[in-house]
């Protein structure tokens, strides 16, 4: 019977026809094999990315880069736990099993490695493997030194001084000044296998096309620009996250509307940030629109130097009040998550800010009013935005609706428009410098998942331009003295109880304009079951599965 | 005429120069910096400063095209920032592609022009004249973005008949001119084809009038030539003109539609541009907009050839 189904399906037609036969033919010999509900099946997924990202280890495309190329196929000595929708995600052991900081040294750091963890070319996980892989973004006269992935890694470990082998499963790690933020920053390091890379004639390109992890997925297809596929490594040290899937297959489609027509075609089984106007048609054809909460936010970083209105906290405050946030969010069709600080709601580290973000008019008139501004002396100042970017939303609607709330309180708000990569450059070079045209605030979209992405590197004094991207040249010491102590304390319970101060007095002294969080939105055909979206830039996809 | 094809040779030669300075020199003015796209936003000034070296832009202007150009002389276009990948590799794989999708689409887009033009031609101001040329006005006005959309909609969102995007199941690499890759090319190449249709059909079309017009093809007739035999001499006559618009046209559908192959994420030039221009990657510009550049100069000098050799009064002039 299944070979007359078979060879009927098969008979040559024209391309509709005999797809339809197909359509039938699988139909009935689900029928026929009912008892397998669920394939373990091949699940395609459309990216924004224009190419593959990076598989060597550090992987480039930002944070869709490190979901796709890097968590898949590698592991860091630190993992972040994706198991969990419903609480942020927290960091847990990978490729170590613990890290401790010396009492004596506080920038001494230990950590053991994982017994048995074997590279997906069969070669063994050691103490040199971390060596190596520092030195391969760290020490430019290493043989195995990458420029493309010292360029994704170098910054991501600032803190990392000297490091050695104490024995085949003890690296130490010494940071050049005490920094208790060291294990966030280490979670970001990818483990590429030397053997492998030694095996390849010791060429990076080589090893991009058939790399080698410690991670869940081997990638067995690399096509440039079109296509990637991975299937599960069945050795993976951690069994409860061996993949359940056959394949996972990765499709650059950059263009929105392109991967929306994909997934209704079904070439794709999921698409990254379905735009917002395709929500409602899509959850009408029975896709699911999947989000949640995560470390991402959409302010205005606001400048603080001499002259600029954004110094006086009673604008600060008037100008988040006006906000109608919820307005927003319906004009995004729900992709969005309104403010009420600057940590997403739920965050460990949100604390308990007195300053409650809400839409209030009437009060953030009569703040501006404190501070001598109203409708016969508005208030007149630049921004700076761009018409898109990444992780920026729908730049161009958002910015229109705040400029109309500010001009309802007597904030007049002219527009700076630059384009994506003008304007991180502008954001890099600071607010004082003579691309940021006098404009006292940037709108910019930030990664939010750890003490120095999150707080850190916006506000502490000394990482203005150059030495960091404090655009707006804030600079208080108590919030200093603050990010001192996350540095310093090492204990993680008593080092969130910092990080929730810093939060409190991000809020209530209103040191941006807090406007909204991404949902993380992807669609998905129903087939895709068995998937949890952590609270995270990063997911975890072996427990996925696919239904008939 | 081998000093006539010796004579063009020399001309393209600055013509090539030209084209090199012009493509250097316009990614140079777009604003932005090609590094920007692919470090990290909080990269280190270190970290940016060891890139910009390892990629040659810390050297002056001058210096960097005349090191550009040396290599590419050598056939070396650069290595692409974005993707770590040769340049000339990834042109490469992409001229190819939008080469099948160029060749589909101008097959589709000669024939039914062809057709359509002879048909209008031959039938003035009559209802096929009037259908002929109402088809070819859409073809010329129609938005390449829209009825790209359109055709997506309906063949693969709606009926599920068409793949809308990529080159075949498994990437171009493997493509062949099989059922299973065509069913990829149809919708593009489709819509790449209307624009060639229509500019072909309204050009023949004014063409076989005025051939029509001329007092030979009333002579071939008094001689008694049967209706055929004059169509052939039509054919023949408006050949050369119909081999240089189809000659640009293969040419303007090589560069790659942008929109179009953005649109079905055909891996092809276009989409190529696209990608280098958002993110900035200028060695990847400057590569694929030059092999483009040269495309088209090499297939004017082909045309001019074959036109010469069909018609050597061309070569005399």
């Amino acid at each position: 019977m299944i070979d007359l189904v078979t060879r009927w399906a098969g008979t040559p037609r024209t391309g509709p026809a005999r797809l339809g036969r197909r359509l039938l033919a699988a139909t009935l010999l689900s029928g026929l094999m009912a008892p397998a509900a669920l394939a373990q099946g091949v699940l395609k997924i459309g990216m924004t990315a224009s190419d593959i990202p990076l598989t060597t280890g550090q992987a480039d495309n930002g944070g869709e880069g490190m979901r796709f190329t890097g968590y898949t196929i590698y592991d860091g000595l630190i993992n972040w736990d994706l198991s969990s929708a419903d609480k942020p995600s927290g960091l847990v052991p990978g490729l170590a099993t613990s890290w401790t900081v010396d009492p004596a040294d506080n920038t001494k750091w230990t950590f053991k490695l994982r017994d048995g963890v074997t590279f997906q070319d069969g070669s063994a996980f050691t103490a040199d493997s971390v060596v190596w892989n520092l030195d391969k973004l760290l020490k430019s006269d290493a043989p195995q030194f990458d420029p493309r992935q010292a360029a994704q890694g170098r910054s991501r470990i600032p803190a990392v001084g000297t490091y050695r082998v104490i024995d085949p499963h003890t690296v130490e790690i010494v940071t050049k000044v005490p920094d208790a933020t060291l294990p966030y920053q280490i979670a970001w390091i990818m483990m590429s296998s030397p053997a492998q890379w030694e095996k390849l004639g010791k060429s990076w390109d080589a090893f991009a096309k058939t790399p080698s992890g410690t991670g869940p997925w081997k990638l067995t297809l690399f096509a440039p620009r079109e296509r990637a596929e991975m299937v599960p490594n069945k050795a993976y040290w951690d069994k409860a996250r061996v993949p359940k899937l056959d394949k996972l297959v990765l499709v650059p489609l950059p263009e929105a509307n392109a991967r929306v027509a994909a997934l209704r075609s079904g070439q794709v089984d999921w698409i990254e940030a379905p735009p917002p106007d395709a929500v409602v048609s899509l959850k009408a054809a029975g896709f699911g629109i999947v989000t949640n909460s995560y470390p991402h936010n959409w302010t205005w970083h606001l400048s603080r130097v001499e002259g600029s209105p954004w110094n006086d906290i009673r604008v600060r405050k008037a100008a988040n009040l006006a906000i109608d946030r919820d307005g927003m969010k319906e004009m995004l069709n729900g992709l969005m998550i309104p403010a009420q600080g600057f940590m997403p709601p739920g965050s460990a580290w949100f604390g308990h800010p007195s300053f409650k973000l809400g839409y209030d008019p009437e009060a953030a008139k009569k703040l501006l009013a404190e501070a001598g501004y109203g409708p016969k002396k508005p208030l007149v100042t630049k921004v700076l935005i761009a018409p898109s970017g990444s992780g920026q939303m729908q730049p161009l609607p958002m910015n229109e609706l705040i400029q109309q709330n500010l001009a309802d309180i007597g904030i007049k708000v002219e527009f700076k428009v630059a384009e994506w990569n003008t304007l991180t450059n502008i954001w890099r070079s600071g607010a004082k410098s003579d691309m940021s045209q006098k404009a006292t605030a940037i709108n910019y979209s930030y990664f939010i998942q750890d003490p120095f992405t999150g707080f850190i590197r916006h506000l502490q004094c000394n990482l203005t331009t150059p030495a960091g991207t404090n655009w707006g040249y804030y600079c208080d010491p108590e919030m200093d003295k603050l990010f001192g102590e996350v540095r310093t304390t090492f204990d993680p319970a008593a080092q969130a109880k910092v990080l929730e101060k810093i939060h409190e007095k991000f809020v209530d002294e209103a040191l941006f304009l807090m406007v909204a969080h991404d949902t993380n939105p992807r669609a998905m055909s129903p087939k895709v079951k068995g998937f949890i979206q952590a609270q995270n830039w990063f997911q975890d996809f072996s427990p996925i599965t696919m239904a008939k | 005429m081998l000093r006539f094809i010796l004579r063009r040779l020399v001309a393209v030669t600055p013509v090539a120069i030209g084209v090199s300075i012009v493509c250097f020199l316009l990614v140079h003015l777009a604003p932005g910096d090609p590094l920007s796209a692919v470090l990290p936003v909080d990269a280190s000034p270190e970290t940016i400063e060891a890139m910009r070296t390892a990629y040659g832009y810390d050297k002056p202007l001058v210096v960097q095209y005349g090191l550009w150009l040396w290599h590419v002389l050598q056939g070396d276009l650069g290595t692409s920032i974005a993707s770590g990948r040769p340049v000339t590799s990834e042109v490469g794989r992409a001229v190819v592609n939008s080469l099948i999708l160029a060749c589909v689409a101008t097959l589709i887009g000669f024939t039914f022009g062809m057709v359509f033009g002879f048909v209008a031609g031959y039938f003035r101001n009559s209802i096929l004249d009037r259908l002929a040329s109402a088809v070819s006005v859409f073809g010329v006005s129609v938005p390449h973005y829209w009825l790209a959309m359109v055709l997506v909609i309906v063949f693969s969102a709606q009926l599920g008949w068409l793949p809308s995007t990529g080159a075949g199941p498994d990437g171009s690499g493997n493509w062949r001119p099989d059922l299973e890759h065509l069913r990829y090319i149809i919708l593009p190449a489709l819509t790449m084809s209307v624009i060639p249709m229509g500019v072909i059909a309204r050009t023949i079309r004014a063409l076989v009038g005025d051939i029509l017009a001329q007092d030979f093809v009333g002579a071939l007739r008094a001689k008694g030539l049967s209706e055929f035999g004059v169509f052939k001499h039509v054919v023949k006559n408006a050949a050369p003109t119909a081999l240089a618009i189809m000659g640009l046209q293969l040419g303007y559908l090589l560069g790659g539609s942008i929109l179009i192959e953005t649109v079905f994420a055909w891996p092809g030039t276009g989409f190529l541009l696209n990608a280098a221009i958002f993110q900035r990657d200028l060695p990847l510009l400057q590569g694929a907009i030059l092999v483009l550049a040269m495309f088209f100069v090499a297939l004017n000098l082909i045309v001019d050839v074959v036109q010469t050799a069909l018609d050597p009064r061309i070569e005399r002039g």
